[in-house]
């Protein structure tokens, strides 16, 4: 890949908060241009990157760089980032239009007009106080005061997981219709893969502060394969194939192995894998313990 | 930021300028009242031994004068802590018990800017509603403080209101109880409060306990201050005073309990509006004998053995003058002069407005570091 700026590129990032580790070690980094999602089990560290990269918590260690540049810059840094934190929050003595005046007062690309085209299509009264909104209008309300502000970047913090299937579906469209018409990258956090996998053109897996992997979901899913057939142990597979996970019966086995070449060992059924079914066998790996979680870190 | 911070603060801005108007309104009223009153009194043309026309004058005020007296000290004393609990502690722990900091943060606006737009504009508030409170209550009060003043002291009058038999105290202004609820003072304590309200809202990211600890801090502030820091303010001033027996007539009175005959002294110390720091009683070298302030002067409560009747002849005025001239009463007192108000008070407004701009300074650059959840 050639471009210069990351949208979120980490180097030893970490955050203690007393003796424990938020956070530990994290290098990544995420490619700007794509719509990102970040999955990972809770308390792998998703929120606490995201509030390291927004500026909302300062490092213990390492340095995190949002598109080049740092998350607490100044008023220019702060203008190129959106952000919509986990819970969607809103000044709750504050109306719909007092927000926006809010967003126009502090954000010199504001948006008038595309703010009040979002609210018109929502059908949110701007009069009515943000307290009195439901949790998916008040999502919508925040994204919109994102948005507004025109960013290059949006990041995003489980918008969704606190809000119904139906308010869900609908953040989701709105988001994706933005992101198409501004062309703005987009980072996105949630342990829901299944919302993910409707939105996101990358992925990256984040177990206990380690990116498990990532990359773009079509290549994910082009080298990933289940493989079922006769009973065999994993170390005679061969060694472009890594074993991801591994199940076995009497006389099955069963693999899901990542390879970049095709499998054509004919003794194999091979099936695809879905985005989900990925995702769940890495975090899946990680939760047994596996004693290779540090080979699969290795994805240069 | 200004027009955000503006209308996050319009509900209190509306409350505190509703209180001011009522405040203004009340006073302005019962103000004119009470200075027709002091000008047919013959106060404002006293400059000698006027305590008994500062008494009558002070006795002719009326009963909802008196309560609004009382009552306007007590809102002098209750302002800055209130400002403090209600303004200064939500400021900012508010926006991290909602969250809304992170919508605020994340605007084009950075986290210095809106800590000191929040800070200034909020504080320059406080500030000026104290300042204009004590404005108006001064005002209002200055016939009364006058008077209290002129009397060489605290003035204790029969109260006004017709069947009202209690007594009430007025004092100097520069009696702490007075001295915090007069003059530019106030001002300086809203914005300490104000300043102190926000630094707890930072440290402890909660509103409640926020408020608990500006309460508790400042009450502590408030006793500290005038007990052991303004007398020193400014160096006090010093002066002894001969303490004699009376011309003509002794006052010999005896004490049914005890025994002892005490005996009536006069010349103690008379410097009106003074705050007195300490005062030490010394018979010859010795300090601290049995010499008592009562209502009618000092009294030196063991009369030496020629002052005491005897059955036979009574007092011997002659033998009793000297054996108290021998013993060298006097009154040494530590004070500051009436002069002193302003100057103390521009001193200590200073100061509280200092260490108010050190916690705005503290509270930004801790809200800079992001020590937040």
């Amino acid at each position: 890949m050639t471009n210069a700026t990351a949208a979120i590129d980490a180097r030893g990032l970490g955050k203690r908060y007393g003796h424990r580790w938020a956070l530990a070690d994290c290098t990544l980094t995420i490619p700007a241009g794509h719509v990102a999602g970040l999955v990972g089990p809770n308390g792998a560290g998703k929120t606490t990157l995201i509030s390291l990269a927004t500026g909302m918590l300062a490092p213990t260690t390492g340095t995190v760089e949002v598109l080049g540049g740092q998350p607490t810059g100044g008023s220019d840094q702060l203008a190129r980032v959106g952000y919509v934190a986990q819970d969607t929050p809103t000044y709750a003595g504050l109306s719909v239009a007092d927000h926006l005046r809010l967003g126009a007062h502090l954000n010199p690309r504001w948006d008038a007009a595309l703010a009040r085209r979002r609210i018109e299509q929502l059908g949110l009264d701007p009069r009515q106080k943000a307290a009195e909104l439901s949790g998916g209008q008040r999502a919508q309300l925040a994204l919109t005061l994102a948005l507004a502000k025109r960013p290059e970047l949006l990041i995003l913090d489980e918008p969704i997981a606190s809000l119904d299937p139906s308010a869900r579906r609908e953040f989701l469209q709105v988001l994706m219709h933005a992101t198409a018409e501004q062309g703005l990258s987009v980072v996105m956090s949630s342990h829901l893969v299944a919302d993910l996998e409707r939105v996101s053109d990358y992925l990256i897996v984040l177990i206990a502060s380690r990116v498990r992997i990532d990359g773009e979901v079509d290549g994910l899913l082009a080298t990933h394969h289940l493989l079922t057939g006769p009973r065999r142990e994993a170390a005679s597979l061969p060694a472009s194939q890594q074993v991801i996970t591994q199940s076995h019966t009497g006389r099955q086995s069963t693999f899901l192995v990542r390879s970049s070449e095709p499998v054509i060992d004919p003794a194999w059924t091979v099936e695809e894998v879905s985005l989900e079914d990925l995702v769940v066998a890495y975090m899946g790996q990680a939760s047994a313990g596996s004693p290779d979680i540090r080979m699969l870190e290795v994805r240069r | 930021m200004i027009w955000l911070t503006c209308r996050q603060f319009r509900p209190q801005a509306i409350t505190a300028a509703g209180a001011l108007i009522v405040m203004a309104i009340v006073l302005a009223v019962t103000g004119h009242g009470v200075g027709s009153a002091y000008t047919s009194s013959r106060l404002p043309a006293c400059h000698a031994n006027c305590a008994t026309i500062a008494s009558n004058f002070v006795d002719s005020i009326g009963s909802f004068d008196h309560v609004l007296y009382f009552g306007s000290i007590l809102l002098m004393y209750l302002a800055p802590p209130l400002m403090g609990l209600f303004w200064g502690a939500p400021l900012i722990a508010r926006e991290f018990e909602a969250g809304t900091h992170r919508i605020a943060w994340n605007q084009s606006v950075t986290r210095t800017r809106w800590a000191f737009v929040k800070l200034g504009l909020v504080g320059l508030a406080a500030a000026a509603t104290a300042g204009l409170l004590s404005l108006m209550v001064t005002w209002w009060a200055s016939p009364i403080d006058h008077a209290a003043s002129l009397a060489g002291g605290s003035v204790q009058a029969a109260a006004g209101g017709v069947g009202v038999h209690s007594t009430w105290f007025v004092e100097t202004w520069l009696e702490p109880a007075i001295f915090a609820a007069r003059g530019v003072a106030p001002l300086g304590y809203a914005a300490f409060a104000f300043a102190l309200g926000v630094t707890a809202g930072v440290l402890l990211r909660r509103t409640l306990p926020a408020m608990a600890v500006t309460l508790v801090v400042f009450a502590v502030i408030q006793v500290v201050v005038p007990n052991a820091v303004r007398p020193h303010l400014l160096p006090p001033a010093h002066a002894t005073v001969p303490l004699n027996i009376q011309n003509g007539s002794i006052h010999v009175s005896t004490n049914a309990g005890s025994g002892l005959s005490g005996i009536q002294l006069t010349g103690s110390f008379a410097k009106p509006g003074a705050w007195v720091l300490s005062q030490v009683f010394y018979a010859g070298r010795r300090a601290d004998p049995d010499i008592i302030i009562t209502s009618s002067g000092p009294e030196l409560m063991m009369a030496p053995q020629a002052c005491i009747p005897t059955p036979g002849s009574g007092i011997r005025p002659a033998d009793c003058r000297n054996a108290l001239a021998v013993m060298h009463l006097r009154q040494s007192v530590t004070y500051q002069p009436a002069s002193r108000f302003w100057p103390l008070q521009c001193i200590e407004t200073g100061i509280y407005l200092l260490l108010a701009a050190g916690l705005g300074w503290a509270c930004a650059w801790q809200v800079r570091r992001r020590r937040t959840p």
